[in-house]
């Protein structure tokens, strides 16, 4: 005996929309992500894993991985202390043109990478405002490794920033009041009531921000020069292979920066998850 | 009675004070001075570098044939990427708000996977998937459709790039949604497709424009992702930013400025666009 | 420690929120900031406790002019309304902060944790996190954090406000049991009048800024010195009348009101417990229709309607309403007991007088 058919509630689709939609969702998804995605790899051991061992361990390979790891630990802690000090300035204060400042903070989100770039060689270029002073003064800023960083730190300067602006201006002052009243002091306050409530999200930024760091190519290639095994970052060294045909390689290399994506990937849901449990931990504990 | 003289008190005159916690001109101080170094001063170069020209070589420069097909191209394709967005990352924000399927957090997943992806990665791997002997291509080919090194492959790429957006803000909104409303309409009579018409459309309708405009942006400032599959010819698939990085290392700095700043200032007027935007959903919506 | 408050002055932006507030709290005391929500009895509290800074006036601790003095120096104790805890911390953690900041030895801060966590009753959940308590053992573990240091003036903001009304009922008792072991001068912020009564020293009713009367419950209640305090502490009829002389008129009702020369519009106030119904017309009352009858317990409220006035109420105790057999449409007699008479215009002002009859 076959149960009688249960009407469906009002926010229900028929099971027939309902799976020509996912299909149709999975399909596009497939086609313009998993699909690329799944290239990347098979691209990369197409040739055996010997190969790709090989590409990884070539010098100017590796000079690239240092290069990258070095401006990520330049760029990123700076643009995490600018997050922590704008956050706590916009948030704990109120004083005119404040809006304005939060605006300006997400400038860099809609300037292309190329004008990123471009702009640290307006500045520090030959035919730049401080070019003929560094020259004079043997500073290579563009076409070397401090440019490379400026221009990360431009591309890279939201990040942190936007995640915990909004995330402490929901938490709200009052425990840091609560706090002072107690008679804590300015860093005392920071490091015992602030930083361990906006871990989570300062740890989120911090890797959205190290991502983009890592992962920069339209900035960096402006101010970089592509002087191999001294300013080429992966992105741009994956940018060289290619374009002299070497196929087999640029995936390789290409792939270091997959596993980083992934592996942001996995820690943005991990730290969404502990925001979510913690916004539901912090709706038990305000009133209804 | 008598009314003695009672001197009236006079409300004085109220300063703004920032608030009683610590760290107000440190914090404010530090955020300021690093904004400006990073971004402002460099921002403001680009515009003293093109008011280096005069109006009609700046015109000459912006209004010269091969400027306007890449704007026409960058436009063009920007725009048609934002527009298959929004239906399609509508549909997929539907898809993963209103069903439960297997696997169902790992396409979650996938969705930020063009965020995380650095952009030249994202560009090898579309090129190699949607060229004529790629994993795609090689089945548009017979079909006579040319994907990559062509204006559709500069299109593909600004999808990918744009994926995100939509779906990022659809989604809340959907999850968000009190499932009375649908009870509501349904009580009231309104079919399924009225419903999506007269109450779903109206509620998701501010949030799909808000990532149709944010895909557009970014679409407009890309580079990496493009540079790869679209062939680089000028006047055909040549995209402005790319315009800007010829003009650049030809060592025109004047002229890839005056292109900087038409595109800067049309991504700007977008994100204005988006705010306002945002503040008339919020009037219309109540939501904070 | 006493604590003399004269003419503050604090806005926000356009909005004015305290008018020059003076006010003198005896040492040991523990007076309510009564009034409606918006009438700047929180601003003052902050200003009190160091968090908001006055735009003009000032404040003495025991005669020590402490304006300029930060929240940090000031060692008063402050229960927020929603407590704010650290959440990171645990209850005997979020105790001991204030000790811990201060750089007290760690036998000293265990032994005061413990003293302060026996006074809230506390003692068994030390270890746990706050998301981990109920809202009235929040309260309490607010309360003795705020109490660590032994400050000598404490302030609470709505400290019942986030309470369901039994576990209320319960910590107002304890709160004024504690107050009269400790006798710490105290200043409570709350908008619900029966809390005040139930267990302040005396009540300061604030209303758009300004003080409108400070004194004992009792003091506030039956000598109220505004239409202000009159309507904010508990139902009231209004009448429609006039000053002349030294008497009132409601229609043919006549009050003795000393003060105005010439006739003034006015407004007699009735508590509905101080109206009389009678079956029969008794000289000097106003006729009335009876429209309803709601049983409150130990009590009946009759709701009438009467010619010129609009709808009244009057309080009966149970007896006297059985006596009465009332039903909806009888038609009876009401005599006041007791009116207060302010000027008509005078609303928001002082009042003209207040008499008894």
């Amino acid at each position: 005996m076959s149960a009688p058919a249960r009407p469906r509630r009002p926010g229900e689709d028929p099971p027939a929309v309902r799976i020509a939609l996912t299909a149709l969702a999975l399909v596009f998804l497939a086609v313009l992500v998993l699909v690329p995605a799944a290239a990347v790899v098979v691209e990369a051991l197409k040739d055996g894993a010997g190969l790709f061992w090989k590409a990884l361990r070539d010098p100017d390979a590796l000079a690239a991985v240092r290069l990258t790891l070095l401006v990520a630990a330049i760029a990123v802690p700076l643009n995490a202390a600018f997050g922590l000090a704008a956050a706590w300035s916009v948030t704990r204060f109120r004083f005119p043109g404040k809006s304005v400042l939060v605006s300006l903070i997400d400038l860099p989100f809609g300037v292309s990478p190329v004008i990123s770039g471009m702009v640290t060689v307006l500045l520090f270029g030959a035919q730049g405002w401080f070019g003929p002073w560094l020259s004079d003064h043997g500073v290579k800023v563009v076409f070397a490794v401090p440019g490379i960083v400026l221009a990360t730190v431009f591309v890279t300067f939201p990040f942190v920033a936007r995640e915990l602006i909004p995330f402490m201006e929901a938490q709200g002052t009052e425990e840091e009041e609560a706090a002072l009243v107690l008679g804590a002091g300015g860093w005392q306050i920071f490091r015992s009531v602030t930083l361990p409530n906006v871990k989570w999200s300062l740890l989120y930024g911090v890797v959205l921000c190290n991502a983009r760091a890592m992962g920069e190519f339209g900035a960096v290639s402006v101010v970089s020069g592509h002087i191999r095994g001294v300013t080429n970052t992966i992105p741009l060294q994956v940018e060289i292979l290619y374009g002299e045909y070497q196929f087999r390689a640029a995936f390789a290399v290409a792939s270091l920066l997959f596993v980083l994506a992934l592996v942001t990937l996995v820690a943005k849901k991990s730290l969404e998850w502990r925001q979510h449990l913690a916004r539901r931990e912090g709706a038990r504990r305000s009133p209804a | 009675m008598t009314t003695a003289a009672v001197p009236v008190p006079r409300a004085p005159r109220a300063g703004w004070s920032p608030g009683v916690l610590p760290g107000f001109g440190l914090s404010t101080g530090f955020t300021v001075l690093y904004l400006s170094v990073v971004v402002l001063v460099p921002l403001s170069t680009l515009a003293l570098r093109s008011s280096a020209l005069s109006w009609e070589e700046a015109w000459r420069i912006v209004a010269s044939p091969r400027a306007l097909a890449s704007y026409r191209l960058s436009f063009g394709a920007s725009l048609a990427a934002a527009g298959v967005n929004v239906v399609f990352g509508v549909l997929v924000a539907w898809v993963l708000a209103r069903y439960r399927f297997p696997g169902r957090s790992l396409v979650d997943a996938v969705v930020d996977l063009p965020f995380a992806l650095p952009t030249a990665v994202s560009g090898i791997a579309l090129t190699a998937v949607y060229a004529p002997n790629g994993w795609i291509g090689r089945h548009l080919a017979p079909l006579g459709v040319k994907a990559a090194f062509s204006p559709l492959g500069v299109g593909i790429a600004l999808t990918f790039i744009g994926l995100p957006f939509v779906i990022r803000t659809v989604q809340p909104v959907l999850e968000d949604l009190d499932a009375e409303l649908e009870e509501a309409a349904a009580v009231l009579g309104a079919g399924r497709w009225q419903t999506f018409l007269h109450v779903l459309v109206p509620i998701l309708l501010p949030a799909a424009l808000t990532g149709f405009a944010l895909a557009f942006a970014r679409a407009l400032g890309e580079y990496g992702s493009v540079v790869f599959i679209s062939g680089n010819m000028p006047l055909r698939t040549e995209i402005s930013p790319l315009l800007v990085m010829t003009r650049l290392e030809q060592y025109d700095y004047a002229g890839a400025a005056a292109i900087a700043v038409v595109l800067l200032g049309a991504s700007f007027l977008i994100l204005l666009g988006v705010n306002r935007l945002q503040a008339w959903a919020r009037v219309r919506t109540g939501r904070a | 420690m006493s604590i003399e408050i004269r003419g503050l002055w604090k806005s926000f932006g356009t909005n004015t929120v305290l008018k020059d507030v003076s006010l003198d709290v005896p040492d040991g005391e523990l007076v309510a900031l009564l009034g409606p929500s918006g009438c700047g009895k929180t601003t003052l509290l902050r200003i009190l406790a160091g968090l908001e800074t006055a735009d003009a006036g000032d404040v003495r601790h025991a005669g020590e002019e402490i304006s300029s003095r930060s929240a940090r120096e000031r060692n008063v104790g402050l229960v927020f309304q929603h407590y704010a805890l650290f959440r990171h911390m645990t209850v005997a953690e979020n105790v001991g902060f204030a000790l811990r900041v201060r750089k007290r030895p760690k036998e000293e801060i265990e032994a005061r944790v413990n003293e302060l966590l026996a006074l809230v009753q506390l003692d068994a959940y030390r270890a746990r996190y706050p998301h981990q308590l109920s809202g009235g053992q929040r309260q309490r573990v607010a309360l003795a954090r705020a109490l660590a240091t032994s400050p000598r003036i404490l302030l609470l903001d709505e400290p019942f406000g986030a309470l369901d009304a039994r576990v209320r009922q319960e910590l107002r008792r304890w709160l004024r049991r504690l107050h009269d072991e400790l006798h710490v001068t105290s200043v409570f912020v709350t908008h619900d009048q029966e809390e005040a009564f139930e267990v302040s020293d005396r009540i300061v009713l604030m209303n758009q800024g300004r003080i409108e009367q400070v004194g004992s419950p009792a003091q506030v209640f039956e000598e109220p010195a505004s239409p202000f305090v009159m309507r904010f502490l508990g139902a009231v009829n209004v009448f429609q009348g006039h000053v002349e002389g030294d008497r009132a008129y409601v229609q043919d009702l006549e009050f003795a009101a000393p003060g105005g020369a010439g006739r003034t519009p006015a407004h007699v106030f009735v508590r509905p417990h101080e109206l009389e119904i009678h079956r029969a017309a008794v000289p000097g009352s106003l006729a009335a229709t009876v429209s309803r009858l709601v049983p409150l317990g130990a009590a009946v409220r009759v709701e009438l309607t009467a010619a010129g006035n609009g709808a009244l109420e009057v309080e009966l105790d149970l007896r006297r309403s059985e006596a009465l057999a009332l039903a909806p449409g009888d038609r009876v007699h009401l005599s006041p007991r007791r009116v207060r008479v302010f000027p008509a215009s005078a609303d928001q002002g002082d009042s003209l007088t207040a008499s008894g009859l």
